[in-house]
């Protein structure tokens, strides 16, 4: 079990005393946070690692789930869809199915906490059950340009929250109620992001036949067209005209998915007769991604549209330089010279990167100034100290808190 | 050692970022909203890099000036707006005043500036800072200890008594030269201290500066 200490060589004594200072402002209060799942997925990731250290620091924090059945998760599926901007058909049936599911939870489940803290719109409804408790819902959708039937029918109980949290400034709309912008992050002990020996680095480039013996170019990214991997190919045979290098695609995903199948397939139809392109349809390992980018030259993510884009994070914080779109949440990541390099199309990438690679030292800097930026801004005692001020901000509602 | 008249206390401050749910994307959408936004929100736009972004300072000093120059390409506007002395202003609403004057100066002169939009998913998204004050357990009644405490404090603590204090709360001079002068009675070390211009340096390098001025003014003694 990873203890706060844990973290302190890493972000400093400061941070984690800064922790206590606040969490003791909220002894008394009991959190509970509800979401529909326990496994899999980044909300359920976050909770399974933020929950501990919560009660770690005396805050009596607790996590539930709503129940729901096949026909219920597949309207959400829906949902979810519809809130990225995807055209989705959803029938009266549906919305009837989403609210019977809603209602029996509201019969069943406890909300007596002092916060509620509803993590995306699955268990939204809950929200009717809000007594003189305050409650929060946080958005971990990016919901920059929704289907407008499905945000309109979530807007009814949006408005009734206390506040919302939202990913990127741009997911934001104008809301009624108060709106935080807390980004999501990673966790520099997990096996995605922890330190690795060499040899645990040489065994994995060595079980997928991959020779250290020229630049390496990665993209960890499932098989998704919104992630561009023809685009990434491509950029990588334009710089391979100037500088002899290897490109590792590695990402899974496409087995359940029949668009991301066929991706995959013109992925390696188009890296076809090239030995220096390394395709890997990865099951879920992060030692092994952790070992793909620790090896890399330089990262890309050359995505079209990205809800956050946390495997920027995930690249900065092993101080390598980093070419990726300007979309989504890689903004807030990357500061454009200064913390890696952002593009807009094929050509910029394939530009960038050839920069990088001739300018080594210029490479570096970018990589070190990237890994500070995360430090301060993306780890998980980042985001655990915005979750504690926005538990406090439910009692304040001045621009200056005195505690 | 001189003991001070009242004690100095050192504080510490957090912040949670609001989102305010307006965005723009021209400069005349921009200058518009400067003037309907709160305060909190100037400030969040014109402070926020020096806390995000502690290892790239001295630049780029401010959202504004980022946006115009990197989204809308109007580099010379940028370089105008980043030049705006924010130690000259004692008040957010003056520095309001001010960068709609360098706005709305530009568009006068160059009207196709005005023309400029931001690409889908660019626009300027208008935030704000909600600041937690926290006292710490530092206390210091002389010099000597202070510029001991000065070494370990975290930078938000720093940050706060030179930045929020002096702007945002509107107290005229940043905290540490305000107690050196009234309560140990040295103007000509607080005015020094006053004197660093704390928007051109990390917060790390005005650390050092400030430990540097006030070993120097003790040895001197």
């Amino acid at each position: 079990m990873i203890k706060l200490e844990d973290y302190i060589p890493i972000v400093g004594q400061s941070v984690i005393d800064d922790l206590r200072l606040i969490a003791a402002r909220l002894k008394d209060k009991k959190i509970q946070n509800i979401n529909s799942t326990s496994v899999g997925g980044g909300v359920a990731e976050i909770l399974t690692r933020m929950t501990p250290l919560l009660q770690e620091l005396g805050v009596d924090a607790r996590w539930d789930l709503i129940k729901g059945g096949e026909q219920f998760f597949g309207v959400t599926k829906k949902f979810h869809n519809a809130l990225h901007g995807h055209p989705a058909e959803l029938s009266k049936k549906d919305f009837e199915v989403f609210l019977e599911t809603g209602q029996r939870n509201i019969d069943e489940l406890e909300t007596a906490a002092d916060i509620v803290f509803v993590h995306d719109p699955q268990p939204i409804t809950l929200v009717k059950k809000k007594n003189n408790n305050r409650w929060i819902w946080r958005c971990h959708i990016d919901v920059s340009a929704p289907d407008e039937k499905v945000w309109n029918f979530l807007m009814d109980y949006i408005v009734r929250y206390d506040a919302a949290v939202f990913s990127a400034p741009s997911f934001s709309r104008r809301l009624p109620i108060r709106q935080f912008l807390i980004s999501p992050s990673i966790d520099p002990l997990s096996d995605k992001n922890k330190e690795l020996p060499e040899a645990v680095i040489n065994k994995v480039l060595e079980k997928y036949q991959i020779p250290q013996d020229k630049p390496i170019l990665t993209q960890i990214s499932r098989f998704d067209r919104l992630k561009d991997p023809l685009g990434v190919i491509e950029a990588y045979q334009e710089v391979k005209k100037h500088i002899d290098c290897r490109l590792i695609l590695a990402g899974g995903g496409a087995s359940d998915d029949p668009e991301g199948a066929m991706i995959f397939a013109q992925v390696m139809e188009k890296a076809k007769g090239d030995k220096d392109m390394h395709i890997l349809l990865l099951p879920q390992n992060d030692i092994e991604i952790n070992a793909l980018q620790r090896a890399s030259t330089v990262i890309i993510q050359k995505s079209i549209r990205e809800g956050f884009g946390l495997t920027v994070a995930e690249a900065l914080w092993k101080a390598k330089p980093v070419v990726a779109s300007n979309v989504g949440g890689i903004p807030l990541q990357v500061t454009h010279k200064y913390s890696g390099l952002l593009c807009h199309s094929i050509d910029g990438a394939a530009f960038a990167i050839k920069q990088l690679l001739n300018s080594p030292a210029y490479a570096l800097r970018l990589g070190e100034n990237g890994k500070e930026h995360i430090r301060n801004n993306f780890l998980i005692t980042r985001h655990l100290r915005n979750y504690l001020l926005l538990f406090l901000s439910l009692y304040h509602q001045e621009d200056v808190v005195y505690l | 050692m001189n003991k001070a008249k009242e004690p100095f206390k050192f504080y510490t401050r957090l912040h949670l970022t609001e989102l305010t749910g307006l965005r723009a994307t021209t400069l005349n959408q921009l200058v518009s909203l400067i003037k309907q936004v709160p305060g909190s929100s100037i400030y969040h736009h014109t402070h926020r890099f020096l806390q995000q972004h502690q290892f790239l300072s001295p630049e780029p000093p401010n959202d504004f000036a980022y946006w115009v120059s990197e989204v809308l390409g109007e580099k010379e506007l940028g370089e105008r707006l980043a030049s705006i002395d924010i130690t000259h202003f004692k008040r957010i609403h003056d520095l309001r005043l001010r960068i709609i004057s360098v706005l709305e100066e530009y568009l006068g002169q160059e009207r196709f500036a005005q023309l400029k939009f931001s690409r889908e998913g660019e626009e300027f998204h208008f935030l704000k800072s909600v600041s937690f004050v926290i006292p710490t357990d530092y206390l210091v009644d002389n010099l000597a200890d202070f510029a001991e405490v000065l070494k370990k404090i975290t930078f938000d603590s720093i940050y706060f008594h030179i930045f929020e204090a002096r702007l945002r709360l509107e107290k005229e001079t940043n905290d540490f030269s305000n107690w050196i002068e009234h309560s140990l009675g040295d103007k000509v070390l607080a005015d020094e201290l006053g004197a660093l211009d704390p928007y051109t340096r990390t917060l790390e390098d005005l650390r050092v500066a400030m430990i540097n001025v006030i070993e120097k003014r003790m040895f001197n003694r």
